[in-house]
């Protein structure tokens, strides 16, 4: 028995990306091999190319009316739908996490947890942000005057370089909590736990297009995104401080709303508040007449 | 059955095409001599044209070319005057951001709409097509579809868009497919006569090359592909044998007729294989709106994109163009 279990060959991965529900390679053709924190061999991962980037925005495009005009309720309940599957995928996301950032099984697992009690607390948010950044405004006329949160569109997400999983679900699940779709560039050197999750997406409830993976560079990628006219906003966590200045520069030829995001990584253990969500939202005011 | 073919002129046609069309019995025989089309062969070399790599400058010439080729068209029951002139003025001025974009070949409209385009395009240089003979599915009688094209002539359009007796043509009345396409030619006057072959109900490529032969006997300016009605239209295989067919036309009788894909063609990348395909196929001569048009609706919006895309250095998105 044990020397056939010596004997088996184990299967080498080279996975996709996932754009618009589908798991295609990337256009370029190119792959480049993935390493654990030591410099062992893990996996191929597929090289994103521009061309996967301007597929990825006309995906995120068509999903952003179903997804943004989906009740406040319904987001939610397919985002904890996903924390659900991540629960049940803790295994695999704790081993990619130690592989990937080099650290033990018991922080690893701890990482997870972290991870998907994030994406819960943001997928209570669904419904209470608009409570809590809307307004019944007091106006000096016959009219009830009302503020709104709308999501602002498609939103491109450079996740963060170094918290593979912890840093991509805190940069991801509040695009998603407030309506918008998301065409995220993974970390290039630690991709598996994203590819993972882009795995649990295409299995729960999450419409196609809503969130597209892209494994590949950010200071590749983040400059398409960032001049792309189809792109609404950008949230620069993962291009490095100098490549964000170029980024925001390149942002304002289309009047993108570029995130402030701190210079170094920040401690994704840390507990968040709703700073991200406020940036994907855009206020509407409707002022209605009042009877008599 | 001995039945003399209609009568147009026949005078000019070389001898062995002249014989073709002499009788029923002679067209037939015609028709299925023509030698039948390899379909693996064609469309492994549609595939292989398929992959070929245009960028830069030559993309640019093909965008612009494209644009200039498309017949900008509206074939909805829902179709209002106010939805025609919008589109008349998108055909004229695609892009007014950028006024050094090409307008469009023609506008291509149901004949009770054919004056409000012509109206709307008057002074352009822009054609207005009109479908006519009982558009999409050609299911009436030969009266009737007359009419429809007197209506479209009557209106001012410069283009007629027939469409072929299918069913006749199935159950082998060549015959009388050619008499009907001959009897709308008549009726066009000085429009030009585009064929809707309707690929996609033919069923096989020896099918679609007889009714290009076919349509080109009986006179037709352009050959094309389908009503954008059923489901697959234009397919780039199907194209490729109506190039051949026209490219054997040019060489029998020194004629240039044109080629008219329509349905289905959606992005740049599915255009730019159909011009590659009619400079490799037909030849370069037929790079040119009077030889060969785009029957589309939303591929004029990804070619404006895409040309943006070009010259600006960076994507553009829908919110850039007209959406209709």
């Amino acid at each position: 028995m044990a020397e056939q279990r010596r004997a088996r060959v184990p299967v080498a991965k080279t996975y996709k990306l996932y754009v618009g529900g589908q798991f295609p390679r990337s256009e370029s053709g190119r792959s480049y091999p993935v390493s654990d924190a030591k410099g062992r061999f893990l996996a191929n991962a597929a090289h994103a190319s521009r061309k996967d980037v301007r597929d990825a925005v006309v995906a995120a495009r068509k999903a952003f009316p179903g997804w943004a005009g989906a009740t406040a309720y319904n987001r939610g309940q397919v985002l904890y739908r996903v924390a659900e599957m991540l629960e049940g995928r803790r295994e695999q996301f704790a081993a990619e996490v130690a592989a990937s950032e080099g650290i033990s099984g018991g922080k690893a697992q701890s990482v997870v947890d972290t991870a998907v009690d994030r994406w819960v607390w943001y997928a209570g948010w669904t419904d209470k942000i608009a409570t809590v950044l809307g307004a019944a405004n007091p106006v000096a006329g016959p009219y009830f005057s009302f503020t709104v949160p709308e999501p602002t569109g498609v939103v491109g997400v450079l996740a963060p370089q170094r918290s593979s999983l912890l840093g991509l679900v805190s940069v991801l699940a509040p695009a998603l909590a407030s309506g918008c779709t998301a065409v995220v560039v993974s970390s290039a050197q630690r991709p598996l736990p994203a590819i993972t999750l882009s795995e649990v997406l295409a299995t729960s409830d999450v419409p196609a297009g809503v969130v597209n993976v892209l494994t590949g560079r950010a200071d590749e990628l983040g400059p398409w995104l960032a001049s792309h006219g189809d792109v609404d906003a950008l949230d620069p966590t993962g291009a490095g401080a100098e490549a964000r200045t170029e980024l925001a520069r390149e942002a304002a030829g289309t009047v993108k709303r570029v995130l402030t995001v701190p210079a170094g990584e920040p401690d994704w253990t840390e507990r968040p508040d709703i700073a991200r969500l406020r940036r994907y939202l855009e206020p509407k005011t409707v002022w209605h007449p009042m009877g008599g | 059955m001995r039945t003399r073919l209609g009568g147009m002129a026949t005078a000019t046609l070389p001898a062995g095409l002249a014989d073709a069309i002499r009788d029923d019995a002679s067209l037939r025989r015609f028709l299925h001599g023509l030698p039948g089309v390899d379909q693996v062969g064609i469309e492994q070399r549609a595939a292989s044209l398929g992959t070929r790599s245009i960028k830069k400058a030559a993309k640019l010439w093909a965008i612009d070319t494209a644009i200039s080729m498309v017949d900008l068209t509206t074939l909805e029951g829902a179709d209002t005057h106010g939805k025609v002139r919008a589109l008349a003025a998108k055909a004229r001025r695609p892009d007014p951001e950028r006024p050094d974009t090409p307008p469009v070949a023609a506008v291509c409209v149901y004949p009770d709409l054919a004056a409000t385009a012509v109206e709307a395009l008057r002074g352009s240089g822009i054609g207005v097509a009109s479908v006519a003979t009982a558009f999409p599915s050609g299911r009436s009688g030969r009266d009737v579809k007359l009419a429809d094209v007197a209506l479209a002539v009557r209106s001012g359009a410069s283009e007629v868009d027939m469409v072929i007796d299918r069913g006749a043509f199935l159950e082998g009345r060549y015959g009388q497919v050619f008499e009907e396409i001959q009897a709308v030619k008549a009726a066009c006057g000085d429009a030009h006569l585009k064929v809707i072959l309707e690929t996609g109900e033919l069923g096989t490529y020896d099918n679609v090359r007889r009714a290009a032969w076919l349509a080109l006997l009986a006179g037709g300016d352009f050959v094309k592909t389908s009503t954008g009605k059923v489901s697959p239209a234009a397919t780039l295989p199907g194209t490729h044998v109506l190039l051949q067919a026209v490219r054997d036309w040019y060489t029998a009788t020194g004629e240039l007729r044109g080629v008219k894909p329509a349905g289905g063609i959606r992005t740049t990348k599915d255009a730019i294989r159909y011009l590659v395909a009619v400079h490799e196929v037909a030849g370069p001569e037929w790079l040119t709106p009077g030889l060969f048009r785009f029957g589309a609706s939303s591929l004029l919006n990804d070619l404006l994109l895409q040309r943006r895309t070009q010259l600006d250095g960076h994507y553009s998105g829908p919110d850039y163009v007209t959406q209709d």
